[in-house]
């Protein structure tokens, strides 16, 4: 049933698919990315509490759901490495690793910088936050597992194992503000499918997530085609391309 | 434009500090990584394109040792 997908499991062909389509999300991502950003802090309205310092959050939301998908996707990817033995999912893992850890990053200090003039302080130990730090950590243990061995199939299972363990930290995050008495609010964008947001901030919070989407794709198939060609050096269509490419 | 001023726009309501040191460290940070990403990719296609030039040289070294 899935035969049609076998040729894309192909080293070489993802490498030049991905090559072609990476100007499709780099200029989606150029379309998205500022207009959403350009539209959130000069034209959406500001909060009637929080005032301007909302606009944080056309940064935070996105890169806090963007921080969790891709770990989903690594862990993803860790599953088929373990268990089809893909090493293009190795490889997945490893391209995608420190773009998640930079969208984890961005979530936490955005949200410092949100925080501190709304709650009063840049940090508290609450479910989310510290469970959000967690996923930080295993970004970076992810990582560095890829990077601990001289052999990459070791790297790439052990982070692979490590990526699936950790994936029990999503459901944490994501319901920490119910499960636990939390200072980190509640839901804002969705409530059963009918957003609670009015339309004006709706608007540009989906173009900035768009954008940021494109901007995780963009940045996630540079370092991808890299892992390919690291991955597979010593084939024949990486030694064409590397020697046409005279730079 | 929900600001009367390009003033009022730095001072973001009295929030200009927040809005812009989050903004500006998430822009670099971003800019680190892909341009990390750009000098990591050249730099592995260079790593194996000279792991591939010195083979041949050993090779054809290798070949005139045999004919000597």
């Amino acid at each position: 049933m899935w035969k049609w997908l076998h040729p894309y499991a192909n080293a070489e062909f993802t490498y030049q698919f991905c090559g072609k389509s990476l100007r499709w999300f780099a200029l989606l991502t150029l379309l998205c990315l500022p207009a959403g950003l350009i539209w959130a802090l000069m034209f959406a309205p500001a909060d009637y509490q929080q005032g301007d310092a909302f606009r944080i959050f056309y940064i935070h939301v996105p890169s806090a759901s963007l921080s969790m998908g891709i770990y989903a996707a690594i862990a993803i990817a860790g599953l088929c490495s373990l268990v089809w033995q893909l090493k293009l999912a190795d490889a997945f893992g490893a391209a995608m690793a420190p773009v998640g850890a930079l969208f984890t990053a961005m979530a936490l200090i955005t949200g410092a910088f949100w925080g501190k003039p709304m709650w009063g302080t840049w940090w508290v130990w609450d479910a989310r936050l510290t469970s959000e730090l967690i996923l930080l950590f295993l970004y970076l243990g992810i990582m560095a597992l890829h990077s601990a061995f001289e052999d990459k199939a070791q790297g790439g299972k052990a982070a692979a194992i490590l990526s699936v363990v950790g994936v029990i930290n999503l459901p944490i995050i994501k319901f920490s503000v119910d499960w636990w008495n939390t200072l980190h609010q509640g839901s804002t964008v969705t409530n059963m499918g009918k957003p609670n947001m009015s339309i004006d901030m709706l608007w540009p919070f989906l173009l900035s997530f768009l954008g940021f989407f494109f901007l995780v794709a963009v940045l996630v198939i540079i370092r991808y085609r890299t892992e390919l060609l690291a991955r597979n050096s010593m084939r024949p269509w990486v030694r064409e391309i590397v020697l046409n490419s005279q730079k | 434009m929900q600001f009367e001023s390009f003033s009022a726009f730095l001072a973001m309501g009295g929030y200009g500090f927040y809005v812009w040191w989050s903004f500006g460290l998430c822009f670099a940070l971003t800019g680190i990584l892909y341009w990390d990403s750009k000098v990591r990719h050249r730099k592995t296609v260079e790593a194996i394109r000279s792991k591939i030039l010195r083979e041949q040289k050993l090779k054809k070294v290798a070949q005139q040792q045999n004919q000597i």
